[in-house]
């Protein structure tokens, strides 16, 4: 099982593919030429950025360095998750919704898989550590973004919903229940269709990668499952936990709907 | 019994102001548009940041938790609300066969469908909705904006033997000058934050 190494040639060839598109969309007056251009480029940087990064924590397995590359992920992104938002808290909130629940579900997750499934040694290898990291905050932002998009617009459109239910004396949880447990949905969508078309409509990419890269098909695909739970356990847990704090923090002390707290749309 | 009693309340551009309703008393508040009248109910049922004090009797609005006190002084919002398909899912604890035939309404009116209720019948459901919470304090915004002569009137003596059998407080805000004369006994028009005493009956 030895791994076809890519040259610099074969990559160039796949971008001549890229440079085809921006020329097509150019001529066909398009106009996303230059997006597609900007983003392969920050693609290649970023990846190639990355590989270096590994490869100099591989060669130097120091929990300090792999916690601080994680810490860096993470950072990057909570803030990934407050842009998407059209409706953000301001202040701090804005980011410290989606931060704090990726920390405690995909951190949790993974330290988890690490200790108990993989049983790496020492457990925070970077080889295993980073990628599934990486692969749980990736998808668990899609979760929790949705899930909180989908709260705040929703509390916005049935406000005076909310009002009379609290007008009628409910308390904060039952008067948004409604909100959350649709937002909650929303945000897990994603990952239950990826689960069920897993192998028949799509071949997830790391599966792939791991096929192209010369292991075993039977060992990438238990690979592919193992990652496929605990980026569903990582996105339910983090989306729930996600949409019951912004739902917390959409009410004051005295229970009052407090929409002033969220930016409004093109603010 | 209960009364209502404001204490240097100030609600964004209203205020700060004081106001007493007897129990059994309506007091009826008249006032433009934008003077704030909507707004002052909110803040007084706690819906609205606001500062001073609201009382319900002894209990002071902070010091009651927040369900709590909208329970015993309900605001009846002027556009009604609703969250689930049957009328019925959204009356708890049933509803009086003789309140709805007062207002009208068949006891078959709990398995509706709001979306097919006229805008008439369900601002008369939505105050048997909050009166069925046996409220000490009605706040009541226009409650009966939507209705025709002969409806308006039934709401009012509704009200009216509500307020004298539960000894409850109402705060009333009417547009229409022949209600006032016929349901208030103190009113007061708000104008520019201030209330202004418009005489005894």
């Amino acid at each position: 099982m030895n791994v076809i190494a890519l040259s610099l040639f074969d990559l160039a060839l796949a971008a001549l593919l890229i440079l085809a598109l921006a020329g097509l969309s150019h001529q066909l007056r398009i106009g996303s030429e230059r997006q597609l251009l900007v983003a392969a480029a920050r693609s290649t940087v970023q990846l190639l950025l990355i590989g270096l990064v590994l490869k100099l924590l591989f060669a130097n397995a120091d929990p300090l360095w792999v916690g601080l590359l994680a810490t860096v992920m993470l950072a990057v992104a909570g803030r990934e998750v407050m842009v998407r938002q059209k409706r953000r808290f301001v202040g701090a909130w804005g980011f410290a919704v989606g931060t704090l629940s990726m920390f405690v579900s995909s951190f949790s997750v993974t330290v988890l898989a690490l200790l108990l499934v993989i049983g790496s040694d020492p457990w925070y290898a970077p080889q295993y550590a980073i990628p599934l990291l990486g692969m749980i905050l990736g998808n668990t932002m899609n979760g929790i973004s949705l899930g909180l998009d989908r709260l705040t617009q929703d509390a916005a459109d049935k406000r005076q919903i909310i009002d009379s239910r609290l007008a009628l004396g409910h308390d904060w949880r039952r008067a948004i229940a409604d909100s959350r447990r649709e937002a909650i949905r929303v945000g897990m969508i994603p990952i239950v269709n990826a689960m069920s078309a897993a192998g028949i409509v799509s071949l997830p990419g790391m599966m792939t990668g791991q096929i192209l890269a010369g292991t075993p098909p039977v060992e990438a695909v238990k690979y592919q499952i193992l990652v496929m739970f605990l980026i569903a356990a990582g996105t339910g847990f983090g989306t729930i936990v996600a949409v019951s704090l912004a739902a917390r923090r959409l009410f004051d002390e005295r229970q009052r709907l407090r929409l002033d707290r969220l930016r409004q749309p093109g603010a | 019994m209960a009364s209502l009693r404001l204490h240097q309340f100030v609600a964004r551009h209203v205020g700060p102001l004081a106001l007493s309703v007897a129990a059994a008393e309506c007091v009826c508040l008249a006032g433009a548009s934008g003077s704030g009248k909507t707004l002052l109910l909110r803040a007084i049922a706690d819906l609205d940041p606001h500062s001073g004090e609201a009382y319900c009797d002894e209990a002071a609005c902070s010091a009651t938790p927040a369900p709590a006190w909208r329970r015993s002084v309900a605001l009846v919002p002027a556009e009604s609300q609703w969250w689930s398909q049957l009328v019925g899912d959204h009356f708890e604890h049933g509803v009086a066969d003789d309140w709805l035939a007062r207002l009208d309404l068949p006891a078959a009116a709990m398995t509706w469908q709001v979306a097919r209720c006229s805008t008439g019948e369900r601002q008369r459901l939505v105050l048997l909705r909050t009166l069925m919470q046996a409220p000490a304090v009605l706040l009541l915004d226009e409650p009966t904006g939507s209705l025709d002569q002969e409806n308006t009137l039934r709401v009012e003596s509704l009200l009216a033997d509500y307020r004298l059998q539960r000894q409850a407080a109402l705060l009333w805000v009417s547009h229409d000058v022949g209600q006032i004369e016929r349901v208030a006994q103190r009113r007061f028009t708000l104008d520019n934050g201030q209330l202004r005493a418009n005489g005894w009956r």
